[in-house]
């Protein structure tokens, strides 16, 4: 059983079709890779998955359970964890606080009332941090982060209450070459952990850590497939060249 | 490993000042001054736990509440109906009462405003709140039952046993019922659910994908504001000893987010300065400009919110302290200042 089924996902806004028949299978412990032009429907894909969207048309099977009416918690407490586009860490409270908001997000309210899992999710948070190299910024508030330190604090965020997939849109959007490369060091060990999907425009990224792509234009599916068939595909070569 | 030091601080430094210098402030008052101030300072106390229950909502939720003296007139009129109809006017009986009447109430509201398919935007949830008390306080001054425009009058002395609260000891009643609201509210504010109002506060759209069911936080503080606005009218009713159709109304309730927004909302101790500053000033002002004050009150108002958007209260705790910290910096002052691994 794959981890996540989307089957036949239509997405349309008005008059024009996001998002035309667009099927994507991920299995565990796969990063997946989405690219394509500006437009071609990637992040559309992704909220329609995540829940942010929901599909005119098409199913979308998480763990062999259909989610496409699930709203966005039902979603993220079956396991399913994203980052958008932009960025959204609360500015005002710590790194740290940012981290177990995220942590906490699936505990009962009187045990969040009682502060019952504070201690213990207090370690897991450091743990989090430590692995995105914000171990000494814990204590600072998220606004006093750079833009790249953001990027990280939020996939931790998405990451910390330890989805089955997670979906990351355009995690490298504004960072350094130096921050980019860190970012896949990052990433490239959280697969033994989880599914994750990545949309992104820096295609040398996506080709060192992902293990298969998908590439879209114009809301439909242009091939799926490895780095290698990707790289080969008259197909797809035909949309970059074309489109970029 | 330590942590750097820029950007960080302990949040804690003046709102504990501030509420310990109200604290002693409020305690030794009645000693301090003639019994009609004494009086003066238990209304100010009773409006500061309805200031408190606006900020619950607004200050730490973001819910824009335009009604909260429904939740305070109802629980005013529950312990003045609980009163002339059975008798009973002891303080086990009527303050969980009026406590009870503002939760139920609460919860009702907000479940009907809040509780709907999609995420409510601001303006319904004000506007809906708005209609609530304007609704409530219509129904009062309409049915006879509820003693129509002239309200229930002669609400007896509140009692223990066979005490009687008159004057200053009901004074200390409200002050030891206020600390343990204020405190209560502070505890949960600062709590892992306090946390989750934060980020429902700031990133409202976000947190849902973190698993949150913001809803349902938002019903539940609600519902706990409609609680602490309840037992402060079952105080007013007893305080005033009538009740009457404009304490569940709109005004009232406008009155109420005007506290919170000239002392600043989302530390609990802005909205009791809000009060008392508020009260104070349409005290001092009624007195020396007996027909213009309200005007002067306006424009006063206008300026603060104009110009100290944060309220007064921005002007002594800084923006990172009224934020606050929801974990590590207590842990890391038990570990004395290293973060924990």
């Amino acid at each position: 059983m794959s981890l996540l089924e989307a089957r036949g996902i239509v997405k349309l806004f008005g008059n024009l079709c996001a998002l035309d028949d667009v099927s994507l299978t991920v299995e565990p412990g796969q990063i997946h890779g989405l690219i394509g032009p500006n437009g071609s429907g990637k992040s559309t894909l992704l909220k329609c998955v995540a829940g942010a969207l929901f599909p005119n048309a098409g199913r979308v099977a998480f763990q062999g359970t259909d989610i496409t009416t699930a709203s966005p918690p039902e979603r993220a407490r079956a396991g399913v964890g994203i980052k958008f586009q932009i960025t959204s860490v609360l500015p005002g409270l710590t790194v740290f606080d940012n981290v177990l908001l995220a942590l906490q997000a699936r505990g009962g309210v009187l045990d969040l009332i009682l502060s019952r899992t504070r201690g213990a999710l207090a370690e897991r948070a450091m743990r989090m941090l430590a692995h995105f190299h914000l171990t000494e910024r814990a204590g600072e508030v998220a606004g006093a982060l750079s833009h790249g330190e953001q990027q990280w604090l939020e996939i931790a965020m998405a990451l910390a209450p330890e989805p089955a997939l997670l979906l990351l849109d355009e995690p490298t959007a504004g960072m350094s070459l130096e921050e980019r490369r860190a970012t896949g060091e990052f990433l490239r060990p959280l697969a033994d952990r989880c599914a994750i999907v990545i949309v992104e425009h820096d295609l040398d990224f996506i080709r060192d850590i992902c293990g298969v792509l998908t590439v879209l234009d114009q809301g439909r599916v242009v091939e799926t497939g490895s780095v290698a068939q990707i790289q080969a595909s008259a197909r797809v070569q035909e949309v970059y060249l074309t489109r970029v | 490993m330590g942590l750097r030091s820029e950007g960080r601080s302990s949040p804690y430094r003046v709102v504990p000042v501030l509420e310990w210098a109200l604290l002693a402030l409020f305690a030794v008052a009645p000693l301090l001054v003639a019994d009609y101030i004494a009086v003066f300072a238990s209304r100010l106390l009773i409006l500061a736990m309805l200031a408190i229950s606006f900020d619950l909502v607004f200050g730490y939720a973001g819910i824009m509440s335009f009604g909260q003296a429904l939740f305070f007139g109802a629980g005013g009129y529950g312990v003045a109906l609980l009163a002339r109809d059975l008798g009973i006017s002891s303080a086990f009986a009527a303050l969980p009462a009026a406590l009870l009447i503002g939760l139920a109430l609460g919860w009702l509201v907000s479940a009907f405003l809040l509780l709907g398919r999609h995420p409510p935007s601001v303006i319904f949830v004000a506007l809906g709140t708005l209609t609530a008390s304007f609704a409530a306080e219509e129904l009062a001054r309409s049915w006879y039952y509820l003693g129509g425009q002239n309200g229930i009058p002669s609400i007896p002395v509140l009692t223990a046993g066979g005490y009687e609260f008159s004057d200053i000891p009901f004074y200390y009643l409200v002050l030891g019922l206020f600390v343990l609201v204020y405190a209560g509210s502070r505890a949960l504010t600062r709590s892992q659910f306090g946390l989750a109002l934060a980020g429902i506060r700031e990133q409202e759209a976000r947190i849902g994908f973190f698993g949150y069911r913001v809803e349902v936080f938002k019903v539940i503080i609600f519902a706990v504001a409609g609680a602490v606005a309840g037992l402060a009218g079952g105080l007013y009713a007893f305080h005033e000893g009538f009740v009457w159709p404009s304490i569940l109304g709109v005004v009232l309730s406008t009155q109420i987010v005007l506290y919170c927004l000239f002392g600043g909302t989302g530390t609990l101790v802005g909205a009791i300065l809000g009060v008392i500053a508020i009260e104070g000033l349409s005290y001092a002002l009624s007195e020396r400009f007996p027909t213009i004050w309200p005007v002067l009150l306006g424009v006063l108002l206008l300026l603060v919110i104009l110009f100290l958007p944060g309220g007064i209260i921005s002007l002594l705790v800084s923006e990172r302290e009224r934020v606050g910290d929801f974990g590590l910096l207590r842990r890391m002052a038990r570990r004395g200042g290293r973060v924990p691994s």
